[in-house]
């Protein structure tokens, strides 16, 4: 019944490969953070302001990047807007889809992590003459980034996840490299066996790598 | 100087200040009593912006406060204020929370900032504790570390919203005698409070408010031995 035989040397063989791969998964990941951080944060103030067109585009943004499946919005990216004459590469369509994803995520943590910053720091820090900017960047977004660090650091490992959908766009990235080799030697299991062990060793370096950061960070 | 007229504020359909009308002089300490709700505290944000008012005008030292051509943030350099909940933040040693205002705001040189923080932090007894988180410190200590903070900008008034109110009774005492420091400094001070003892040694007036109108201003001489006003002799008869 179990007549199987494991052929584990095309894998290593290829080994070199798939770690250059798990790079650029890294790679993507890692930029789709950084934009979605920044969008997120923008896409939170606007939220809390309530005011005309922008709040309604904001929102719009966070309802359709939390609720719609992220392979929608992947193939939004790269078959979508193809109908429009607009075509990226595939590397540019998984870090649109994904930092798309992450910034209406993240808006939301952020929108929390305002909240939670008691509303007297704002007072506290205008009655000493700081500007609204002075106070939202010195004061309050400091400690925001210490109540979504935790959220940041999961997000960030979602988006490692989550790029694998990238190989659906025709990207080789980690499993779009596995893929390619699995289909090519028919050693399916092993390739993919491998490749999540490599997956895994990617986001526990991700999770001690926060651990570290955020001792060097936070240390009230 | 500080200078108040007809000034009334609304929150929603609720008036908390009904036509306030009161000068305050330079060097001069009034404490503002009353019940919790009478509007003492609205009052003091009334003064330094933090809150519209609806009517009437304040004025610091000539300049409008409400007026919409004033330079608010310069303004309230001159206005230090201190909170119940003393606010400091938590991401900044003691150090840093004092001299980030002077050299983000006063555009101080860091080393200027620092030397105007340490100067200001052992002026409230909290030079041991320069590099210290405020989550490290006790409340009398972060209300001290406040009252630096706001002194860094070296405020012309200083306006204290309960500042005792939030912290254990065996801390309040070292709030107090730093408060007391500053009256006999010469400090212009308005300072909301519950603590009678405060304001009957150390201010110059006391201001009485009952439901959003000052009932009564005078020594506090007059205002706890002989309170003209009905509502006054209550309050003081119940807080005794």
């Amino acid at each position: 019944m179990f007549d199987y035989n494991f052929h584990w040397r095309p894998v290593m063989k290829n080994l070199p490969d798939l770690l250059e791969a798990g790079l650029l998964t890294l790679q993507v990941a890692v930029l789709s953070m950084v934009i979605g951080i920044g969008i997120g944060l923008c896409l939170a103030l606007i939220r809390m302001n309530r005011n005309g067109v922008l709040y309604w585009l904001a929102t719009a943004w966070v309802e359709l990047a939390r609720n719609t499946p992220a392979l929608f919005q992947l193939f939004f990216f790269g078959f979508g807007i193809g109908a429009f004459g607009v075509h990226l590469t595939p590397f540019a369509i998984v870090l649109a889809a994904l930092s798309f994803n992450c910034a209406g995520y993240l808006a939301e943590n952020f929108r929390g992590g305002f909240q939670a910053v008691p509303e007297t720091q704002m007072r506290a820090a205008r009655s000493l003459g700081m500007t609204q900017w002075q106070t939202y960047t010195r004061i309050i977004i400091p400690q925001v980034f210490r109540i979504v660090y935790h959220p940041i650091t999961n997000q960030m490992v979602w988006a490692v996840l989550m790029s694998s959908l990238g190989m659906l766009v025709g990207f080789r990235e980690l499993s779009g490299e596995t893929q390619f080799f699995a289909s090519r030697t028919f050693r399916i299991f092993e390739y993919f066996a491998v490749t999540a062990v490599i997956y895994y060793v990617i986001v526990k370096c991700i999770l001690a790598a926060s651990r570290l950061l955020a001792m060097r960070l936070f240390r009230y | 100087m500080i200078e108040i007229r007809g000034l009334e504020k609304y929150f929603g359909a609720l008036q908390v200040l009904k036509g306030i009308d009161l000068d305050v002089r330079k060097g001069e300490v009034l404490s503002v009593i009353g019940a919790s709700g009478s509007g003492k505290s609205t009052l003091l944000y009334c003064i330094n912006g933090l809150e519209p008012i609806q009517k009437g005008s304040v004025f610091v030292d000539g300049t409008d406060v409400h007026a919409k051509g004033t330079d608010i943030n310069k303004l309230r350099q001159k206005l230090g204020m201190v909170f119940q909940q003393w606010n400091s933040f938590p991401h900044m040693t003691a150090l840093e929370n004092v001299a980030l205002a002077p050299r983000i705001v006063r555009g101080k040189s860091s080393g200027e900032a620092r030397e105007i923080a340490v100067r200001q932090l052992k002026h409230v007894g909290l030079e041991d504790k320069l590099n210290v988180y405020p989550s490290a410190l006790s409340g009398g200590q972060q209300q001290r570390l406040a009252i630096a903070r706001a002194l860094a900008m070296e405020p012309a008034y200083m306006l204290f919203d309960e500042a005792t109110s939030a912290l254990d009774p065996e801390l309040v005492g070292e709030v107090l005698d730093t408060m007391r420091l500053l009256a006999d400094e010469g400090m212009t001070m308005i300072c909301v409070t519950h603590e009678m003892g405060f304001a009957r040694d150390v201010s110059d007036r006391v201001a009485y408010f009952h439901r959003g109108v000052m009932e009564e201003i005078g020594p506090p001489s007059q205002i706890f031995c002989d309170p003209q006003s009905e509502h006054t002799r209550k309050f003081l008869a119940n807080v005794r």
